[in-house]
């Protein structure tokens, strides 16, 4: 089983329009659709880990030299549309079944029912062993050592 | 808990829930109640003292527990559908038998390797959900669901609880081995702090294979397996920095190796060679025992090791193999005698980062330090494991270092 980070920004996709300006009926078929999704990847066992996160009216930047006190800033920060919106951490077979998760995610359903066409990253999660011991042993076999 | 308290439990895990699955037939609910024996047992024995029969108090315990959960929660068609005790044939059967038993069913094929390992660990090494999903990093609420997906899984396949029939066997003592190996793996590289939990692992992996080895001691594999465990783990003091970083072999202080695990893991190898087909883990083994064996770097058999590679490239196919014939050819004729190897995989191992590694490392000893850099960070680039870049990454930073030193320049960015 593979860790997979799954990210959604604040773009939009093919949607401009903001939801508060969608029909109630809309974003409660947008919200339904997130609900379904947890269930099933939760009832996989596949969900490790999901959250949405605050926008940046409320975010802060965190700068120290570990000496005097923090500086604590609201920003600068990137384009809104860059912005982390939210996450899920999936741990799953394959690459192809992360893909097939993040597919679902940026197909949620917009105004009109269309698909809003997020863009998804998919992230790999570093692994702590290796990819395997035998070969990271005759891996460490080499001659290496201080020149 | 006592370490004592601690060892028997795990000891008497998959007996206990080998004596009820074959009462009642119900792999899922015994494997539940077992664990809340198990539970009951630790927070009891140790103020109270162990019972004089111990399997006996967690065989009735866990049987217990199970009538309640048919009462309480089950309909009653259920109930009718299932006798409590299946009419089995009343032969006398050793608890040795039922753990291998127990081991064989959690390690079956129907189930895919990651619910094989997390099923072993819970119903034979008797951890607890929550550990499982400590050592993996995953929630445990998805440890628990991936427990319950395999429990189903085998309930819904049918999977009977009996030794496998003796054609079966061979292949199926195979996936235990290969499952064991893999839980072998994931403690591998860590051994202190935060990462102790998975070190963990390793020993568990060790004392699964030492009980499957008992049970069938003239199987070569399963002692070829044990062997290559001991030989690899008896380096762990010495693989890893205080930073929990990988040491390579050649710079391993080799006073700090467990020579006690080494003396047994020759003992084993050589043993299981003598005897019967020689496989894949012997041979891994005995790779690892001449290393083992030499009491300094430069003391290596090469030639040995080259030999064993050949056997095992042959044996296998497996071109990643010939990565590691190709290292020996190098330490053993000089580095263009492996690179010559590499060739010969290019195209099947394209685009794959151990061959960028492999490739960097021979150009390094060959002295071509600009292409062995660029391959060196082609390979730290592609791989997804974290002690492996860690390790790559400071190879590029130190032969940056030396470069810059050799060729008498100052400071110069990347």
């Amino acid at each position: 089983m593979t860790r997979y980070l799954l990210v959604v920004n604040f773009e939009g996709g093919v949607v401009d329009t903001p939801m508060e300006e969608w029909k109630p009926e809309e974003i409660a078929a947008h919200l339904d659709y997130y609900k379904a999704l947890h269930k099933q990847l939760v009832s996989s066992g596949e969900l490790v880990e999901s959250e949405v996160l605050a926008g940046p009216d409320v975010a802060k930047i965190v700068t120290s030299d570990g000496v005097i006190a923090p500086v604590v800033t609201d920003g600068p920060f990137q384009e809104f549309k860059e912005w982390l919106a939210g996450y899920q951490i999936v741990d799953v077979e394959s690459e192809a079944r992360a893909i097939e998760i993040a597919a679902k995610i940026s197909a949620v359903p917009g105004p009109g029912g269309v698909a809003t066409q997020q863009p998804i990253q998919v992230r790999q999660v570093m692994e702590r062993a290796p990819s395997n011991v035998a070969e990271m042993e005759a891996f460490l076999q080499q001659v290496g050592g201080e020149h | 808990m006592p370490s004592s308290v601690e060892d028997l439990l795990h000891e008497l895990a998959p007996q206990v829930l080998g004596a009820l699955v074959r009462r009642s037939g119900d792999f899922d609910a015994a494997e539940d109640a077992v664990q809340e024996a198990l539970l009951a047992a630790a927070l009891h024995w140790p103020r109270e003292g162990v019972p004089a029969k111990p399997r006996g108090w967690l065989v009735q315990t866990a049987e217990r527990r199970m009538i309640d959960q048919w009462r309480s929660e089950q309909s009653r068609r259920y109930r009718e559908s299932r006798a409590l005790l299946q009419d089995t044939p009343r032969r006398a059967i050793s608890d040795q038998d039922d753990t291998l038993t127990v081991l064989f069913i959690c390690c079956h094929p129907v189930l895919t390797p990651a619910s094989a390992i997390a099923l072993t660990l819970r119903a034979v090494g008797g951890l607890t959900t929550a550990e499982i999903a400590n050592a993996f990093l995953v929630g445990e609420a998805t440890m628990a669901q991936r427990i319950a997906r395999a429990k189903q899984r085998i309930k819904a396949s049918g999977v009977p609880f009996r030794m496998p029939t003796p054609e079966e066997q061979a292949a199926r003592v195979r996936t235990v081995l290969h499952v064991l190996y893999l839980i072998f793996n994931e403690g591998y590289a860590s051994s202190t702090g935060r990462e102790l939990h998975r070190a963990e692992l390793s020993e568990e992996a060790i004392r699964l294979t030492r009980m499957v080895q008992r049970v069938l001691p003239d199987d070569a594999e399963v002692t070829g397996l044990l062997a290559l465990m001991l030989l690899i783990d008896a380096r762990r003091p010495a693989r890893t920095n205080a930073a929990g970083d990988l040491i390579p072999l050649p710079e391993q202080d080799r006073t700090l190796w467990d020579q006690a695990l080494i003396a047994e893991g020759v003992a084993l190898v050589n043993r299981a060679m003598r005897n019967g087909a020689v496989g894949e883990y012997q041979i891994q083994a005995a790779i690892a025992a001449v290393h083992d064996q030499a009491p300094r770097a430069d003391d290596t058999d090469w030639q040995q090791i080259l030999a064993l590679y050949e056997l095992l490239e042959q044996m296998t196919g497996n071109p990643i193999v010939t990565l590691n014939r190709a290292v020996a050819a190098a330490m053993a004729r000089g580095p263009s005698a492996g690179l010559v190897l590499l060739d010969a995989v290019d195209e099947r191992l394209n685009g794959h980062y151990r061959l960028d590694a492999v490739r960097a490392h021979l150009l390094e000893m060959a002295g071509d330090t600009e292409a062995a850099l660029a391959h060196y960070r082609a390979a730290a680039n592609r791989t997804t494991s974290l002690p492996e870049q860690r390790y790559l990454t400071t190879r590029v930073a130190r032969l940056l270092r030396d470069d810059r030193s050799h060729a008498g320049r100052g400071e110069r960015p990347r």
